[in-house]
This record gives structure tokens, sequence and C-alpha cells, in this order.
């Protein structure tokens, strides 16, 4: 793949593992190559971050109340199981730099962070992480609907997030430009358990007006980044309000993501908001980076199966009692995330997603998940889908 | 099983997420039903101008006409339904089988849609205090004392979003459509039968499917319906009453507290009254907001309690197909238990007796759902906390408080039936805003007058009464 900053620094990214070209081999084959990968980029990455020169405060520390040594046992990707669960409470508070691996001391870095609508918010140290994995989403993206040197629009969340500056160097990676919105989910969030409802009506339509501008400005966005609320929103504004469409403003491609990503929806946007431009599921989060989805088809009833970005990170559908054994493929299991980066390392850790064990396909040669939902045992307490 | 799809004004729309509505009893899948998504309501809102003007192409009398028939139809056809049909007695038995509520409990409030139905007219000149249809729908006109009068629709359309536990609710919206509004129908998960059944009578009668639009879904639908009619009815709790209170163009309709309260020239007489009680306390199962949740007394009230308890204790559970069932099962797991526990524990507080305690034990568990058998606890005041609950299933509170302090404590009142004589109580009683349906002396809670408005009149929540004036000569050229 051509990218600018996947070998930064002369580090080794693990991004060079990803896409098995499509001649090799059969899927049976593919998918052991797959797996190959992983383990050998599972052991590189445990070699990096327990090495004292390399590994960051955080994991150092722990691997010395371990008893054993991650770069003796650790030799495969099912090894990973001999870690606990890692519990994200962890990533709450300082020092942030405990989480900085010592081989990349000096470096410009990043924090992003998740959740802070009340109390200490999550946070994720990152390099260029970021950059690394929407690189190689890109080379996902089909050009025709998504075209070099196009300009975009970013139409979600803004602040101290990962996602705002990932799709502005996505854009800017396929040499466009983007445009942003001031979008902060922690309001929406509070606006919602206050039962502010026309606040939250009144806010939303704040954001869609600037939406609005900027694709009536000349600018000549073609792409954009946005979530479903938004897109609907986005969509019924422009017909009802200035006799035009989505499609009209000269959008031809939408990534887009969240956990109300349904068939139905997709089908819905596809057939009655959006006809003719290409929209790309994802699913993904700070921790982890973002799952990309098989092509959604008609013919398949569009179901929404995400994999994710093999070997930096893996994605698993487990048993809920038990998440050190996957589930059947086709059985309802909890998400749970490997992040597996020089930059950052998350072994098993239980997302509050639930979904179904999805089969290895031709162009992601590993399992993934569909159906994703907030899990079932947790979903009463998580707000979901804020903007 | 019947598979029923979205209803999109007049296109059918099956979606890819379906939710099966099975027996309470077996879990057997009863029906498949279609789930819309918010946005997809929100999107065919714009086609709701239409539901009106297709309407308006019709005579309001020739509507009535068309009512009546789907009347007759509704309680007495073979009609479609999804793609299968549906007899009144298959019908009955799916909405037993998926709301627990007995067969002919269901029986009964079909017949009392159909009374509704039959009387529309007369009810719609109730409620409109006798004006002439043809001038709701030119928008103006003049009255037989010779003044202008002119009412404005609020809405295209009428939303509702409508509960899974009393089919009786459905009465409310039943006179909307004579008056040439349509109507964008969420049904409660578990009652998809009678929005359905109730459009398939009024399509084959002659009213244009354009008119009626039905959205299975969730809770985003429900919102969708909230955001998107201008006029929206809503069935819900105490918290989504107090969520919508003050917003005109949402009616929310939650707990009834309704209540029967004695007077102190009248309460040495209570046991004359004792039928009444019994009545308006498990009549329909007690699930209805019209079902009395208290008996108010300044004395007498133990007695009371023991009489309501020996007529109300021994009631048992029986299969829903039984003539006899008079209770309704709790179909959503957990939902018996957790109101049984909240009873339980306030029950036990001081100044409150449960009376039914020795006629055996009240929550009755079976594999696949719960039944909760008739509950009286005697309360020594309004302070105690158990005094002012309402439940879903028969309970009733009898609560000793003296007359003079009764108005001030009873709070808001679906239904009041007040049995006294004392013409000076009977005036505060009129002047109390907390009342919202009064009875004067021995009527059951439960027995509605047709002819009179219930918590609010639905002619006025759609139309706006406003001024028009025409001049007598037309208008000058270049004037």
């Amino acid at each position: 793949m051509s990218t600018t900053t996947a070998t930064a620094g002369a580090i080794r990214t693990g991004a060079d593992l990803y896409l098995i070209p499509s001649d090799f081999g059969t899927l049976e084959e593919r998918t052991a190559e797959a797996r190959r990968r992983l383990d050998d980029w599972t052991r590189e990455v445990i070699g990096w971050h327990f090495n004292p020169e390399t590994g960051c405060p955080f994991w150092l520390e722990y691997a010395s109340g371990l008893g054993w040594d991650p770069r003796k046992e650790i030799q495969s990707y099912d090894d990973l199981k001999k870690f606990d669960p890692f519990e994200d409470e962890a990533l709450r508070g300082g020092p942030v730099e405990r989480w900085i691996p010592k081989g990349y001391t000096g470096r410009p870095t990043y924090v992003f962070e998740t959740g802070g609508t009340t109390g200490v918010p999550k946070s994720r140290v990152v390099i260029d992480d970021f950059r690394i994995d929407y690189e190689m989403f890109s080379e996902t993206l089909p050009d025709e609907f998504f075209p070099r040197g196009a300009n975009w629009l970013m139409l979600g969340p803004s602040g101290p997030r990962r996602l705002r500056l990932a799709v502005e160097h996505l854009c800017q990676h396929r040499a466009g430009i983007c445009f942003c919105v001031d979008l902060d989910p922690r309001w929406v969030i509070k606006i919602i358990k206050k039962g502010w409802h026309d606040h939250l009506k009144q806010y939303q339509r704040h954001v869609i007006d600037q939406a609005i501008t900027v694709l009536k400005a000349n600018h000549d966005v073609k792409c954009m980044f946005t979530t479903p609320k938004l897109l609907e929103a986005l969509a019924v504004t422009l017909e009802e309000e200035h006799d035009t469409t989505i499609a009209e403003m000269g959008i031809t491609g939408i990534f887009s993501g969240g956990t109300e990503f349904t068939p139905q929806w997709t089908r819905f946007a596809t057939e009655e908001l959006i006809e003719g431009i290409y929209m790309t599921p994802t699913y993904g989060n700070t921790l982890m980076g973002l799952a990309c989805s098989r092509p959604v088809l008609p013919e398949e009833d569009y179901k929404i199966a995400y994999y994710a970005p093999q070997p930096r990170a893996v994605v698993e559908v487990v048993d809920p009692e038990n998440p050190s054994e996957v589930v059947g493929y086709g059985e309802t299991g909890r998400a749970c995330l490997t992040t597996l980066t020089k930059e950052f390392f998350v072994p098993g850790f239980l997302e509050r997603d639930e979904g179904e064990r999805e089969a290895p396909c031709e162009q992601y040669p590993w399992d993934g998940i569909s159906g994703t939902r907030p899990f079932g045992q947790i979903a009463g307490g998580t707000v979901v889908g804020v903007y | 099983m019947l598979n029923l799809p979205v209803l999109r004004w007049d296109k059918e729309y099956t979606s890819l997420e379906t939710e099966e509505v099975v027996h309470f009893m077996t879990g057997e899948p009863i029906a498949c039903v279609s789930q819309a998504n918010g946005g997809l309501l929100k999107r065919d809102m714009r086609k709701a101008p239409r539901a009106r003007e297709v309407l308006r192409e019709i005579p309001p009398a020739e509507l009535l006409a068309m009512v009546g028939k789907a009347g007759e139809l509704y309680m007495n056809g073979t009609l479609p339904i999804g793609d299968g049909e549906q007899t009144p007695a298959e019908f009955c038995h799916a909405q037993s089988a998926t709301t627990g509520l007995p067969e002919h409990m269901c029986r009964a409030n079909m017949a009392k849609n159909h009374f509704v139905l039959s009387n529309i007219g007369d009810m719609l000149d109730a409620l409109t205090r006798g004006l002439n249809l043809d001038i709701l729908a030119r928008g103006y006109g003049k009255e037989d004392r010779d003044v202008t009068v002119s009412y404005q629709a609020q809405a295209p359309a009428l939303g509702l979003v409508m509960p899974s536990n009393s089919p009786g609710v459905h009465t409310l919206w039943l006179p909307v459509i004579p008056m040439q509004v349509g109507l964008v129908l969420k049904p409660g998960p578990q009652e998809p039968w009678t929005p359905f059944r109730m459009r398939s009578a009024f399509v084959a009668a002659g009213i244009p499917p354009e008119a009626i639009a039905i959205y299975p879904g969730g809770a985003d639908v429900g919102a969708a319906v909230l955001e998107n009619c201008t006029r929206a009815m809503i069935f819900g709790g105490q918290p989504t009453v107090d969520n919508y209170k003050g917003n005109p163009q949402v009616q929310a309709h939650g707990p009834g507290y309704s209540k029967i309260i004695f007077g102190d020239d009248e309460v040495d007489n209570w046991e004359q009254h004792l039928d009444l009680m019994v009545d308006s306390v498990y009549g329909n199962s007690g699930r209805g907001c019209i079902n009395c949740s208290a008996i108010w007394a300044s004395r007498h009230t133990k007695e009371i309690a023991e009489a309501l308890a020996e007529r109300l204790g021994p009631i048992e559970v029986k299969p829903p197909e039984d003539p006899e069932a008079a209770l309704a099962a709790f179909t959503v797991p957990g939902q018996a238990q957790a109101v049984w526990g909240q009873i339980e524990s306030e029950a036990g507080q001081s100044g409150a007796t449960h009376m039914t305690e020795s006629y055996g034990p009240r929550l009755v568990e079976l594999e696949r759902c719960a039944y909760l058998r008739p509950t009286v606890v005697h309360c020594t005041g309004p302070d105690v906390a158990i005094a002012k609950r309402e439940y879903m299933y028969p309970f009733v509170t009898v609560v000793e408080c003296p007359q003079e302090k009764m108005l001030r404590e009873i709070g808001p009142t679906l239904v009041c039936t007040a049995i006294t004589g004392d013409s000076a109580w009977q005036s505060e009683l009129i002047d109390a805003t907390h009342i919202d349906r009064l009875n004067l002396g021995a009527i059951p809670t439960i027995k509605l007058d047709w002819l009179q408005p219930h918590e609010g009149n639905i002619v006025e929540f759609l139309f706006r009464a406003r001024a028009l004036q025409v001049a007598e000569s037309p208008v000058p050229v270049g004037a």
C-alpha cells in the first residue's frame, strides 16, 4: 500500500500485514495465512511492549507482577488468553505518560478521550496509529465513489476525539481537504439525560445547519463521514427545506458508523435517502481503530458484517460467561477487542456490544461480527446513538 | 402465523426487522410484525396532508355512514390482516393470547368499540355541541343561530402511540376519521390486533387507505410519532404524563388514579354500594385507567376493606378462554414480581394493612407469565405511602380521611365517583380542577357516558376555534 506514515520512524507498524493479495490461494489458504501473520505479529508486539527498552511503564509494571515473562510465554495470538481480560478503568486518570512506549519517547503525542460526560474520561495516547488505521481503511474505499482529490465533510463529533482527526487525515491522505462541524457529544448526552427534547432537537438542527452551509458553499465536497441519525436529519432537512437531496448536493460516497447501523436502517437509507450514493458502514472505537464491513448487498438483506483491521486489531465474539471461549459461527456473543499496535496494547477487552460471529470472507479472511448492538446485560444503562 | 407489514399509508412494507408476538402461556408465535424505523415514519409524514385531502373529498355524512359500516365489519366480518385474514373469534383469541387479557374481556372490548362506531354520529354531535360537521369540513359556516364560526384543523393526521395493556383505549381515536383527519398509529408491541383490524374494517367500508398508516416499532418510532405529528396521543406511565405536561401538541394518557369517595352523609350506607365498589375495582381485570384504585371515606374504612377483601380476595387465576376468568396475565417477564415486591414492602409499613393476605398468595407465577390476584390494602390516612398507588390489576386501597380534607388530599383523579347528597360538597367537587370525570352519586367508575369528553375533548384537541369574516360583497378590482 502507498502510505506516508505506515512505516514512520522505521518502527514496523503491521499495516503491511493487513490485506492479503486477491490472487493468494483459496479462502482456506488465505485464512491460514492471515492467522500466521497474526501469530507472527503478536510475538513482535509482545516483544516490543514487554521489552524494558521499548515498552510503556504501565505494561512493564504489570509484567513485573505476573510471575511469568510474556515474551517467553506468548508465542501465538491464542496465548494472549494468559492475560486477564483488560479493564478499561485503567485508562482513567493520569499520568497519561505511563501509556507511552519508551520506543516512542520524544515523538509528538496525542491523547484521545472516550466517555467523559461526567467524571474523568478514559484516555488513549496515540502517535501515528489513527493515521495508520485510516490509511489502511482508505485502501478499502472504491475510488469511483470516494474520488482521490475530492473534498470531504466530517459531520460527526468534534473535540478530543480520535474520529475527528482521523477522518481529516483520511481525507488528506486521499489528497482532499476536510470541512468539519462543531458537535459536542458530551453535551448531547447531558441534554438527553435531562430530558430536554426540544433542546436536543435544536442542537441537532444547529449541527445540520453547519453541514448544509458547507455543502452549499461551492467547496466541491463529494465524500462525507456521518452517523445514521445525522444522515437522516441531513437528508430530510435538505428535501423539506431546500428542495434537494444529498446526491444532488454532489455527495458520492459516505463512510458511516455506529451500533444503530442495522440492516433495515441501511436498506431504508439506501433506498430512500441516498439513492446512487455508496455508503460503507464501519465499527470501531478509540481503543481499537476501525473495522470495515464486507460489501453490504440487497441480495443478502443488507447484512452488515464487520472485520477488524488484523493483525493490528482483532474482534472476537465470545461467550459472555466464559470470555476466553469464542462462540460458534452464527452464534451470539459479546464483542471482545484486542489491540496489537506498537503504540498501544490491549488484550481481550470486553466491549459494550454483542453480535453474531461471522466466518472469514475473501477480502477479510478472518473472523468478523455482525448484528452489533448494545450488550443485553448492560444495555439499559447505555445511551446510544447520541449524534 | 400471520405476517403483519408496516402500512405506509396505502403501501405495505415488509421490514428486514421483525418481532414475533407470542402466546403468553405457550410461547407459540402468533404473528411476525414488521418493525418500522423512526426515519421511515418521519419521511412518510410528508404525505400526511394527503390523508386529510382524500378524506375531505368525502362528505362527512358519507364518512359517518362508512364508519358505521366499519363497526359492523369490525364486529362481525372476516377481515384481511397482513398476509391472512381473521374472523372475530380469531381476533379475540389472538388478542387474548398476546396481551394476557381473558377472551371474554376481549369480546367485551370489541363490543365497546362497536358501540362507539355505531353511535359515532351522536358522539360527534355531543362533542361538537351540535355543530354541523360540514362546517368542520369547509372550515367555516353559519350556525342555526346565525353566527359565523370557524374551526381550523391543527394537524392533517393524529398520531397515536398506543399501549399493549388495554384494548379499550382505542375508543379514543375512533371519532377522528369522520372529522376528515388521518391517523398515524403505532400499536403497542403486544397488541397490534385492534389497529390492523380497525383499519381493515375502515378500508373495507370505503375509507381511503391513504388516510390511515400503521407503524409497528420500537421507542424511536414512538418518538418520531410525537415529534412529527402536530397532534398526538401517547399512553404510558406517570413519567410519560409528566414529560408531556403543558405540551399543546401531545395529549398524554397515564394512570387514572380513579376513586370512589364517600360523603359523611352517605358513608354509613356503604354496604349498599359494595357491588358498585367491587365492579369499579375489578371490571376489565382492573387494567383500565377508569378502574377504581382507591376508596376514600371518613369512617367505616376497615369494614369496607374487609368486605371488599371478602369479595375480591378469593378470586382465582383461570385460563384465558374460561368465561369466568377475571384476571389478566402480566406477560412482560419480571413485571408482576416487581409490582408485588413494591406492594409487599409498602403494605408492611405503619398505617397500612394488607386485607387480602388471609385469602392466599397474591403472586401466582407460571412458566411464561405471572398473575397478581386482587389486593385490598387499608390505610389509616392519606400519608401512608401505598395509599395513592395504582397498579395494572385489581388493586385498591381504602383510605380513612375526614371529608373536609379529602379534596385537598386525593390528588389527580381521572374518574371520581362521589357518593354524597351534600350539595355544598358537590359544589366543591364540581369546581375541583384535579378531577376529570365526575360522577355524582352511585355510578361505577368504569361506566362511561360516551357522549361526554374523556381527558379533554378530541374535537378541541384537533380543531382550533378562530375568527373568520367574509365580506358581504366582492372586493372591487383594484381596491
